[in-house]
């Protein structure tokens, strides 16, 4: 018998039993869905993260506080970097084009009856540029708010929104602590980043946090813009082997890193993430298949009768058992297509309802559906071989 | 020439040895129309089983058409059932979810005719049981007697040249019953090695032989000189 003959036989017998079709169905439908929308989120997080470091350019270098000597201590917990490395960071390589330091000092905001904690970073007007923030309304502050310790301040958009709700903030004043200033600026939102919140921000002249908030010269970041990002290596090296001298050979002083390691680092997480979430969804795919296996088998023992009246027909024994594998792989096969299906519609949905950016990637799409159907021919084995092996006078006497 | 030498069918049942068979030999002329009789556990229900390849003796021979099916395998055995054997059941053995022209279809689906000659063939093993208006029924749409000739017309659909019945008449009413026996009587006429298994003397009537069994041997062998005469039911046409 050929096959077509099977696989007409197999579609006649499945459309028999719709309802139970559909039940069954129902297993691997979810899995492949499942798979695709998991695994979705995890590549759209992914990509956005990438995204979000490298438009942040791959032509920057971060400096960190050290870990500290003495063991356990957490990363950037050691001793601050102090601003007197900033002209050795200078002159340490002619690859270095800008130098964007930060201090970071935690404050209350006021703003008549609103008030917000977060963090203020005391920066340089450069700093924007270097990490990619923009203006939205008004201007930066200038070098001159800068020599002049000027209580002026930019905020982010979520901070403005809490503070200033439905209103345009620049030129109101503002409390930072203690500290009357004057809104300049507004940042343009930059929405959410493996970093948290990019839009809770607040941003004041370096010397004005240092000087007139935290009282200390200290400073909880520095990038490093290199003149190109071909000469990242160089630049690397020469501002490392400067910073060593400066620290007299402690290296457990400072911390540096690049835009590439923490893009690779960030994006083997989510991918390990990635896998963790389609690994789940695997295992309810996996499910559905000995959903298949137990339909079958009740499918067999209900048609022990039938499997009689074919084999005395005439029906060799690999055509049964082709019968009921190909009614395993119809119903697999058509699980996962709209598996597939479905997947997309869920990832689509999710996308435009939560804003979470997803990204079907055509290897789960392709994976989970491969699977799909040798989970249905795997579990579709043992039942089919327990149909083609029944004994014709047995089967025929089966009521 | 259906010929069995010395036939032995023994299944064990727990601690006893049943012997169902027990050293038969008998031959069955082609174009012969026997009866096979006898209580429940004489041994004529495996003697079917094994007259149709469903089942193999544990030892003996057992020839169709001079070809030894006694060490026959799986395969060789759905071959000889498909072309050389067409089977009528007492409970009809109808899939119940095909209809009657899907069900004829069957033994040649299993034959590997092409869709198109299947149709034709089918169509006109129908419409030789008189059911040319019931092709595309169901089954449970159709009598008792209707879906015993859909039964038939499957049986020689394949043109096999042995009808095995087993207890054909058995679910039918009286009326049925004569009419399923006269396409039986016609059909042997036509050539056919008929063989068939019932417990009622009036059916056995319809043949021209009649084998006793009991306990697994012959009991009795008789030929039945004064045949009943043929009755001709309405509808049937068989030639």
């Amino acid at each position: 018998m050929k096959l077509n003959e099977n696989i007409l036989m197999a579609a006649k017998n499945l459309q028999n039993n719709k309802v139970r079709s559909c039940l069954t169905m129902l297993g691997i439908i979810i899995g492949v869905t499942a798979v695709i929308v998991m695994t979705s989120i995890g590549e759209g997080a992914k990509q956005q993260i990438t995204q979000n470091i490298t438009a942040m350019g791959s032509n920057l270098l971060i400096v960190f506080p050290g870990r500290g000597a003495q063991r356990g201590g957490s990363f950037g917990g050691g001793a601050p970097l102090k601003n007197e490395v900033i002209p050795i960071l200078q002159a340490s390589s002619t690859l270095v084009a800008v130098i964007a330091p930060e201090s970071r000092t935690r404050v209350t905001l006021k703003a008549g009856s609103n008030s917000y904690q977060t963090s203020v970073l005391g920066v340089t007007p450069e700093y924007l540029g270097v990490r990619n923030y923009q203006v939205a309304s008004g201007n930066v502050f200038t070098e001159d708010d800068l020599k002049g310790r000027r209580r002026v301040v930019i905020l982010g958009a979520y901070v403005a929104e809490m503070l200033f709700p439905g209103t345009n903030p620049v030129g109101q004043e503002i409390k930072i602590g203690r500290l009357r200033s004057t809104v300049v600026g507004v940042l343009q939102t930059k929405g959410q980043s493996g970093y948290g919140n990019n839009d809770d921000v607040v941003m004041m002249p370096l010397t004005t946090v240092q000087q007139r908030l935290s009282g200390k010269d200290k400073l909880s970041t520095i990038y490093i813009q290199v003149k190109s990002a071909a000469e990242m290596d160089a630049a690397n090296e020469e501002i490392y082997n400067a910073l060593l001298k400066y620290f007299e050979d402690d290296e457990t002083k400072f911390n540096m890193r690049n835009q590439a390691e923490i893009l690779s680092s960030v994006q083997q997480t989510t991918a390990t993430f990635t896998l963790l979430l389609g690994g789940i969804a695997a295992v309810s795919l996996l499910v559905g298949g000995i959903g298949i296996m137990n339909i079958m088998l009740v499918a067999v023992t209900e048609r022990i009768k039938e499997i009689g009246i074919r084999k005395a027909l005439g029906a060799q024994k690999e055509e049964i058992l082709g019968l009921f594998l190909i009614e395993a792989v119809m119903l697999s096969l058509t699980g996962g297509l709209v598996g597939i299906g479905l997947g997309w519609l869920g990832s689509t949905l999710i996308s435009s309802f939560s804003g979470l950016s997803t990204v079907i990637s055509l290897n789960a799409v392709v994976v989970s559906f491969v699977f799909a159907v040798l989970t249905g021919l795997f579990f579709g084995v043992y039942p089919a071989y327990k149909a083609a092996g029944l004994r014709p006078i047995d089967a025929l006497r089966h009521e | 020439m259906l010929e069995f030498n010395n036939l032995m069918k023994l299944y064990q049942m727990g601690d006893n040895e049943v012997r169902a068979l027990d050293g038969i030999s008998l031959t069955i002329e082609t174009g012969e129309m026997a009866a096979i009789m006898g209580p429940s556990g004489s041994g004529k229900s495996t003697l079917m089983n094994i007259l149709g390849c469903l089942d193999t003796p544990t030892s003996g021979s057992y020839q169709i058409f001079g070809r030894e099916t006694a060490n026959f395998n799986e395969r060789e055995q759905a071959i000889i059932r498909n072309q050389e054997i067409g089977f009528v059941f007492q409970s009809f053995n109808l899939l119940p979810k095909l209809t009657a022209l899907q069900n004829v279809e069957l033994p040649l689906i299993y034959a590997g005719v092409t869709a198109k000659e299947r149709l034709e063939l089918a169509q006109n093993a129908l419409i030789r049981l008189g059911l040319e208006n019931r092709m595309h029924h169901k089954p449970k749409e159709l009598s008792g007697g209707q879906q015993q000739r859909v039964a038939i017309a499957r049986a020689l659909v394949n043109n096999p040249r042995i009808i095995l019945a087993d207890e054909p008449t058995g679910n039918l009413d009286s009326h049925s019953s004569v009419e399923i026996m006269t396409v039986l009587q016609e059909l042997n006429v036509q050539g056919k090695t008929v063989v068939l298994v019932t417990h009622e003397n009036d059916i056995a009537s319809f043949t021209k032989r009649v084998i006793r069994f009991l306990d697994g041997k012959i009991q009795s062998d008789q030929y039945i000189t004064q045949l009943r005469p043929n009755l001709r039911v309405a509808g049937v046409n068989i030639s």
